[in-house]
């Protein structure tokens, strides 16, 4: 755990490390499971320290074993504890995916019985780490009833949202963009504070089109509307935050007055989050277009390893100021 | 805490065998209902399994918790699980457990220390060794135990379970109830091993053998085990050998077991077994045995009118209780 000095800004991996040092402190309920996050402090050192303070007790270092150690964290959260469980990358929540979506996200629906459980882990392309240390699984648990899902885009984000997760009495997925962790700092306040879970945040007022995106692609949409406003487009720029449940109103209210929406998303294209956006605008905002939706996605493929390969397989700038022109003609 | 002993009282006894001739009373009516076109859902029957069912749950202690399979409806009656529960569950209606939402044998309630299971198998191997590790960390002395079928055996998860509970030293009893057939494959095609507890010498954890129609039996080793969970002895993996004595569920006639293994286990039949015991240690007579099964049968007289009795959901509960407050 890095020190804390409440002036200094704190990067996104720090915001997360406080999230969870604090809810510890707090809550003797919560413990962490996941694969080296003890005396090595976790894959990326979200959990540095925590051993020597927390102890092993709470701070438990597991085997390879994702769907058991998944699958205990619903248990011990039946039990009335709650559990954050760390998976090295997100891609590997994958392994644990039965104890996720038939355990875990039906019991409170068929039993009552609450499952207060979080599973956080590192997502996200662009560190040149191909197929399996890259993916952006969100959507696969945004389409599962039961779960709730968060993908933070900023540092403030990042600490609040955790310690709702936390505070939550469902299971949470929170993914961390990696590609974040350290390139991202902010100051944070000084008092505890946490993000509602299911509220989205308008980064960035603008008048003529609007930009609904998260996570990391966050940098990639404020960078292209930057560059919008230098050709006098005036971009507003929605960060989801949490993925499910959705916040549709202010994604509708963006629509309303901006007449013009893109969904940016790094998730690839065919039943993304953009995806379904597309549809609650198309729905429910139909009257106040004024041109199509457009999504700015990945495409169908894996996130390729190579640089080049890696750098075409992401949404970029130009990209996204490629549709913020086609707009330009409606 | 207080713990049952090793050996029973004779309340004790004729309470075990009050709950294995409630379990078979029970499942008698659910087949007879299925096969009458009265239920939504599907059954799975555990007959044959009495003794293992009833003996390994009896086991447990009020504060401890139970993680039965979708075929050990019969584990939970010693929980407190009433049979007006189990025909208000598979009749679907609201004031089921599950609020109509999970289906057949799927209740559960925490309360009484059991978990509602899941179809996926064995999903609470790993769940109810994350509920031992809840007990290890707030240093309470319960114990968790899971059932599960040699079938599930054979999934990565049940490994899994078994080798973090050793490493973290768990309270936990793990039971595997052997019963012959994965759905219609049989043990010689499931595994190479002669005995699913051998595997525990993988996880440096006791395996124990049972016979599964020995309630007795069942129960001996299985509160051995429980009580060594329950002073930080540990693990324990306990396979009871025994035969599930219908199909998978109630749509199959299990043609694919032959005739002269049922001839078998039907001599093996594990309450005639403890009638036997019972009788000969002058503990039961005709008139005893009659007076059980008559208060058995009018349970699930009145349980069976109790569901039929009982309301429906409405539609539109269909979208309510997906999340907690």
């Amino acid at each position: 755990m890095s020190t804390r000095n409440d002036q200094k800004e704190t990067s996104y991996i720090d915001a997360i490390s406080q999230a969870l040092w604090e809810e510890m402190e707090r809550d003797p309920g919560v413990f962490m499971m996941g694969e080296d996050i003890g005396i090595y402090g976790g894959a990326f050192k979200v959990t540095q320290g925590f051993i020597d303070h927390f102890g092993p007790e709470r701070i438990i270092e597991t085997p390879i074993a994702e769907e058991g150690f998944i699958g205990m964290a619903v248990g011990a959260a039946l039990m009335g504890m709650r559990p954050v469980v760390e998976v090295q990358y997100a891609d590997f929540i994958s392994c644990g995916w039965d104890q996720i979506v038939n355990t875990a996200a039906k019991m409170h629906y068929r039993t009552r019985e609450a499952v207060p459980m979080v599973i956080r882990g590192p997502s996200g392309a662009g560190l040149r780490a191909g197929p399996f240390h890259s993916q952006s699984p969100e959507g696969w648990f945004a389409h599962v009833p039961g779960l709730k899902v968060i993908v933070p885009g900023t540092p403030y984000d990042a600490k609040g949202l955790l310690k709702a997760a936390i505070r939550d009495n469902n299971p949470v997925i929170y993914f961390e963009h990696k590609y974040l962790y350290r390139r991202l700092k902010e100051v944070l306040p000084t008092e505890d504070y946490t993000v509602p879970i299911g509220k989205a945040d308008v980064q960035r007022a603008g008048d003529d089109v609007t930009i609904v995106t998260y996570g990391a692609m966050l940098q990639t949409a404020m960078e292209a509307a930057s560059k919008a406003q230098e050709k006098g487009i005036s971009v507003e720029v929605v960060d989801l935050r949490t993925i499910y449940p959705l916040d549709k109103e202010t994604i509708l209210n963006s629509v309303a007055k901006t007449n013009k929406a893109i969904m940016l998303y790094e998730d690839t294209r065919t039943l993304g989050i953009g995806a379904e956006v597309s549809a609650i605008i198309a729905e429910e905002g139909f009257e106040n277009l004024d041109g199509p939706i457009i999504r700015v996605s990945s495409p169908d493929a894996p996130v390729p390893y190579s640089p080049p390969l890696e750098d075409f397989f992401l949404p970029q700038v130009d990209d996204v100021l490629a549709a913020i022109d086609k707009l330009s003609a409606y | 805490m207080e713990v049952k002993s090793l050996e029973l009282n004779t309340e004790q006894l004729m309470e075990i065998y009050y709950f294995m001739r409630l379990g078979r009373a029970i499942e008698e009516r659910l087949e007879l209902l299925y096969k009458g076109g009265r239920l939504p859902g599907a059954i799975y029957l555990g007959r044959g399994q009495e003794a293992i069912e009833v003996g390994a749950s009896y086991a447990l202690e009020p504060g401890d918790v139970l993680a039965p399979t979708h075929r050990d409806m019969m584990s939970q009656l010693p929980r407190g699980i009433t049979a007006r529960e189990v025909f208000a569950q598979h009749y679907a209606r609201a004031n089921s457990l599950t609020h109509g939402k999970g289906e057949d044998n799927y209740q559960g309630d925490l309360k009484r220390g059991t978990f509602a299971t899941v179809s996926m198998l064995p999903n609470f191997y790993p769940v109810a060794t994350g509920a031992a590790l809840a007990f290890k960390l707030r240093k309470e002395k319960r114990v968790a135990m899971p059932y599960s079928g040699e079938g599930a055996t054979s999934r990565g998860d049940w490994h899994e379970s078994l080798n973090i509970a050793s490493v973290q030293n768990l309270p936990v009893v793990f039971i595997v109830i052997n019963n012959g057939y994965a759905y219609s494959t049989p043990v010689n095609k499931e595994m190479k091993v002669a005995n699913v507890a051998d595997r525990a010498c993988a996880y440096a954890m006791p395996g124990v053998v049972v016979d599964g129609n020995d309630v007795l039996e069942c129960y001996r080793e299985v509160k051995k085990a429980v009580e060594r969970a329950r002073d930080g002895g540990g693990p324990t993996l306990i396979e009871a050998k025994t035969m599930r004595m219908r199909g998978h569920a109630g749509h199959d006639p299990a043609k694919y077991m032959a005739t002269e293994i049922i001839d078998l286990w039907t001599r093996r039949d594990p309450i005639v077994r403890f009638e036997n015991y019972l009788t000969d240690r002058g503990l039961l007579s005709e008139e005893s045995k009659q007076g059980v099964i008559n208060r058995v049968t009018s349970e699930v007289e009145d349980a069976v009118r109790f569901a039929e009795e009982s309301p429906y959901p409405e539609g539109k509960e269909a979208i309510e209780d997906v999340y907690a407050q």
